[in-house]
């Protein structure tokens, strides 16, 4: 199985600009199916980007996220070759994690 | 009064001077060479400032803010889940040993140019997507759904493989192939449903208008950038997705994807856009 996350991070110096495209079907839990019947909520509640132990970006997130989302943003301190961890945990209890290395 | 007779009969003698001097084609004899040429023409007159191939591109080649977003979402493209996924399921082997590859020329590799393409053996025309399932079958395996999911994730990565390849679509001297490529014309040109749209009507006439908050995509090199992952389906849908859709948005009833229609329609599409390279898989907002 391969992940469902895609990370790219890249250093300009001292700024870091991650990107991270994460595979979910992030289920309301307010839409029916073919049948009429209510497909249940399944969406990720937490994802986590950690740098040397310690959290930089975290997200909560709930069903109004849309399917395999889609995250920017960028921190300071880190240095190219380092690496950044990236987890999520759904409300099903499941989770993913992978590491990237930043370029 | 004979002066005006004079009159009609020098007029008469002009529309028959006129009809002796046209030329012995009559005018609904179908001519794709001719159609082509007109159908390009007629987008690179309306967009005078684009190249040919950014006609692959869509709508993003229509509005500024739009190319710049998508600059900026095609360094992480929605579609690469779908692409690595089909990769993959190119890869692996049937039941039975067989691959994907061995139901296609160059092992399926680059080929999304040449299709769709008319059957002489079986007088048709046949789809890409067609011909996926047709090796499906023939390896003992179901079918899969044309629209979506799977298919979707085949194409985009028979697309991938092809990119830039220019679209290569050939009428063999054939009337049957002729008349699918006349037929094809045909629906793309009526109009239906409870809109009254016809196909020309968004994408010859308007495209670059906005329909609500859509830009149009121009017909010449709609088919280059498929399958698509479209942000309004959340995923990825191939090109009898878009049939379809296009006919429901419309209010028409659409027909069964894969349908001899449809496929008329693609073979037409396809072959007025020859010459303008793959840009598939593609985004579209």
């Amino acid at each position: 199985m391969t992940s469902t996350i895609r990370v790219r991070a890249t250093s300009n110096g001292d700024i870091t600009e991650v990107q991270a495209l994460v595979q979910h079907p992030m289920d309301s839990g307010f839409v029916k199916d073919a049948k009429g019947e209510i497909i249940p909520p399944h969406f990720i509640q937490q994802l986590t980007f950690e740098y040397d132990g310690k959290a930089v970006f975290v997200a909560d997130w709930g069903a109004a996220v849309s399917k395999d989302p889609y995250v920017k943003f960028s921190f300071k301190g880190a240095k190219k070759g380092d690496d950044l961890k990236i987890g999520w945990v759904d409300n099903k209890g499941a989770t993913d994690t992978t590491t990237a290395k930043i370029q | 009064m004979i002066m005006r007779l004079a009159i009609s009969f020098v007029s008469a003698a002009l529309v028959l001077a006129a009809l002796a001097a046209q030329p012995a084609i009559a005018a609904d004899t179908p001519n794709p060479v001719a159609d082509a040429k007109a159908f390009q023409k007629f987008f690179t007159n309306k967009f005078p400032q684009l190249k040919p191939e950014d006609f692959a591109n869509g709508p993003y080649s229509m509005n500024e803010d739009l190319h710049r977003q998508w600059e900026e979402k095609e360094q992480f493209p929605p579609y690469e889940f779908a692409l690595e996924t089909g990769k993959q399921m190119f890869a692996t082997p049937f039941k039975n040993g067989k691959t994907y590859g061995d139901c296609f020329p160059n092992q399926g590799i680059g080929i999304r140019q040449d299709y769709p393409y008319f059957d002489e053996r079986e007088g048709k025309v046949i789809t890409l997507e067609l011909a996926l399932n047709r090796c499906r079958e023939a390896n003992g395996e179901l079918p899969f759904s044309y629209v979506k999911d799977e298919m979707a994730s085949l194409t985009a990565y028979m697309a991938f493989t092809s990119r830039g390849k220019p679209f290569d679509i050939k009428i063999p001297d054939d009337p049957r192939a002729l008349e699918a490529y006349q037929k094809g014309k045909e629906y793309f040109y009526t109009r239906r449903g409870q809109l009254n749209f016809s196909c020309a009507t968004c994408h010859v006439q308007e495209p670059g208008e906005r329909i609500r908050a859509e830009i149009l995509a121009p017909a010449l090199g709609i088919l280059n950038a498929m399958p698509i992952y479209r942000s309004e389906w959340s995923g990825m849908g191939t090109i009898s997705r878009r049939f379809t859709t296009c006919n429901s948005q419309i209010r028409g009833v659409p027909l069964s994807p894969q349908d001899e229609e449809y496929r008329d329609l693609e073979y037409y599409l396809s072959y007025v856009s020859n010459g303008l390279p793959i840009s598939g898989p593609g985004a579209r907002p």
